[in-house]
């Protein structure tokens, strides 16, 4: 199984964008879906993927496997993931550090847990059991959060570090969650990075953020609905320059902007990554 | 009409049905310029929801639907009153006396 | 220890309005609540957008504003059972046909039958179109017609097939029709999905057919059901749209 292409970025797919895609999607290096988008039989979502896999690295990103849930792995759904997998053979495969079903009920968003011996316990099952089903090496996400817990007791990079060391997963470091995060809770995003384990890192996720005025400071929604905020781009900068170039994904979900715009964010990532974490320049 | 007769009827309208069938389906080339074009207000809505690994911003309406009134295109179409039977207006506010509060 | 387990049925609860969850810090303690907020409206803003999504015409319908407050309760009462989001509503026309504050607007039900038929079909398994040369020279007596699986009818007590079509880019000026309809909805060639209001020969004819008759019993059944009924048109049609994808004998 090959990696992600570093040199070049990646942008999420949207069907709104497929006719400029086969267009010709110069400068881009890989696309990324949401696995349970295509977990339909048949019909046009298969077309479209079949046709981008066709020309393009990919990257499934799940969303839905709740692996700091309680309850054990969905198995319907990680069959499902398997099946997906193995039809497509994208080149990576993610989930996030997060819970988002309760119960039966699956809730659409992605929810914190506390960080203690019994949470690391439960998440590197799951991502074990995750690697097995797939037999294929995960990429777990760093997660952007609103709320801390008084429970925790690791440390959110030691706790992602140890995940790491004990199931042989990979990570996914989202610079806009460390960034969001970090505001939210008065930290700096620069010493997480420092205690964060780089050489695990298989993907960068850039998406951008809303901010809202609390009597406290800023509060960050990662809202993946507009451009990559000018902290972040210099976060992933130095990033770069620290562990050399890494497949890096522009993240934009929520009003989609023309393909153009997407292209402008890629090529901004794609300087960085030319010049090892030198170019900051601007878009344009 | 008796089922022998219909059947004898019907054999050379089904043959006629079978020839007629010989058409070709949309081709594979006019599929490949469909396939990314959805028809706006079409393709859309039978894809159905996505999911996000985002947050958001927008905030959720906290109007109480026990109590609002439809506001959409359903107050400007009169179904033929055989419908079901019951004036479209006037309808709405008497409902509320039945409804439990939210 | 197993305190993880309760720790999620405390968020959860919080979720849905319960008292939030013990142990929750930020910045400025007093920010908790607010902070918690995010995660609230996440979710419900979320599920609210994933059903409009599925439901267009139903938000049409009754407005953009009624229907926030009107899908929130329906994802109260039946919460997606899958992070499989186009799997979910399944049960919104039922919960319409319940929903007394909209009683004055029967047909919304069946509306939403429409619409969660036309995502099935939409996301329905890929099979390949009969060879024609097959059919020319089949026995109606004898050839079993298999259908697509994206073909569904619907039985609808309301006309929600001429109301779903008013509401379609550019269909404000047609017609409303009277009574009951019958809705065949299939996934085309080009993936388009387009909803049709048949007569009763038709939906006979169709009916027959998937449950397996062969083509002249099939013919016969709409020809009880309709007398004169003519089986070309819907036969041609289907054909056109990639829709007969096997003929047995």
């Amino acid at each position: 199984m090959t990696a992600l292409p570093p040199h070049l970025p990646g942008l999420g797919f949207k069907p709104d964008h497929f006719a400029a895609i086969r267009a010709g999607a110069p400068g881009i290096g890989f696309f990324e879906v949401h696995a349970e988008n295509y977990m339909g039989a048949g019909g046009l979502p298969h077309a479209q993927l079949a046709a981008i896999r066709a020309d393009h690295a990919l990257s499934v990103h799940g969303v839905g496997l709740s692996i700091g849930g309680a309850r054990g792995l969905d198995r319907d759904h990680l069959a499902r993931l398997r099946q997906l997998c193995d039809r497509y053979q994208p080149e990576s495969f993610s989930e996030h550090l997060a819970w988002s079903s309760h119960g039966a009920e699956y809730l659409n968003d992605l929810l914190p847990l506390p960080y203690t011996e019994e949470t690391l316990q439960l998440v590197c099952d799951h991502v074990g059991q995750v690697q097995e089903v797939l037999g294929r090496r995960m990429l777990l996400e760093n997660p952007a959060t609103y709320l801390c817990f008084a429970q925790s007791t690791i440390p959110e990079t030691d706790f992602l570090t140890e995940v790491a060391h004990r199931t042989g997963c990979g990570l996914l470091l989202d610079v806009n969650n460390v960034f969001v995060s970090c505001t939210n809770h008065g930290t700096d995003p620069r010493r997480w990075l420092a205690g964060f384990p780089l050489h695990l890192v298989g993907e960068i996720h850039l998406g951008g953020h809303d901010t809202e005025d609390l009597p406290s400071g800023p509060l960050l929604i990662d809202s993946h609905g507009a451009p990559v905020a000018d902290p972040v781009w210099t976060l992933y900068a130095e990033v770069i320059a620290r562990a050399g170039p890494l497949p890096t994904l522009i993240e934009w979900d929520n009003d989609l902007p023309e393909w153009p715009v997407l292209a402008a964010e890629a090529a901004r990532a794609a300087r960085i990554l030319a010049t090892g974490g030198a170019g900051l320049a601007r878009a344009s | 009409m008796t089922a022998m007769t219909s059947r004898f009827v019907l054999g050379a309208s089904l043959a006629g049905a079978l020839g007629a069938m010989a058409v070709t389906p949309v081709m594979a080339q006019e599929m490949e310029k469909c396939f990314g074009v959805a028809l706006a207000g079409q393709n859309d809505c039978a894809a159905g929801p996505g999911t996000t690994c985002a947050g958001t911003s927008k905030v959720d309406y906290q109007g109480n639907a026990w109590k609002l009134v439809p506001a959409g295109t359903c107050m400007t179409m009169d179904l033929p009153a055989a419908e079901d039977g019951m004036a479209r207006s006037g309808s709405l506010e008497a409902l509320e006396r039945d409804v439990p509060k939210a | 220890m197993h305190a993880h387990p309760d720790f999620l049925a405390h968020f959860d609860a919080a979720l849905r309005g319960g008292p939030l969850p013990a142990g929750l810090t930020a910045r400025d303690a007093a920010e908790v609540e607010r902070r918690f907020a995010v995660y609230r409206n996440n979710v419900a803003v979320s599920l609210t957008e994933a059903l409009a999504t599925r439901f267009p015409v139903i938000r049409r319908l009754v407005g953009a504003e009624y229907f926030a407050p009107l899908a929130r309760l329906y994802a109260e009462a039946d919460r997606p059972k899958s992070p499989v989001l186009a799997e979910w509503g399944a049960g919104f026309a039922g919960f319409l046909d319940g929903f007394a504050p909209l009683s004055a607007y029967p047909y919304l039900g069946d509306v939403a039958r429409i619409e969660y038929a036309r995502g099935r079909a939409f996301h329905a398994a890929d099979a390949s179109p009969v060879d024609p040369a097959r059919l020319a020279a089949a026995d109606p007596g004898r050839v079993r017609l298999v259908l697509h699986p994206s073909v569904a009818l619907l039985g609808l007590t309301h006309p929600a097939v001429s109301v779903w079509a008013r509401n379609q880019p550019g269909g404000e000026t047609l017609p409303l029709a009277a009574g009951p309809q019958t809705a065949l909805i299939l996934r085309d060639a080009a993936f388009q999905v387009p909803v049709q209001a048949i007569g009763p020969g038709d939906a006979a004819l169709l009916r027959a057919v998937l449950a397996g008759a062969c083509l002249s019993d099939a013919a016969a059944a709409a020809q009880r059901a309709e007398p004169g009924h003519d089986p070309q048109p819907l036969l041609v049609t289907l054909m056109r749209a990639g829709a007969m994808t096997d003929a047995t004998e």
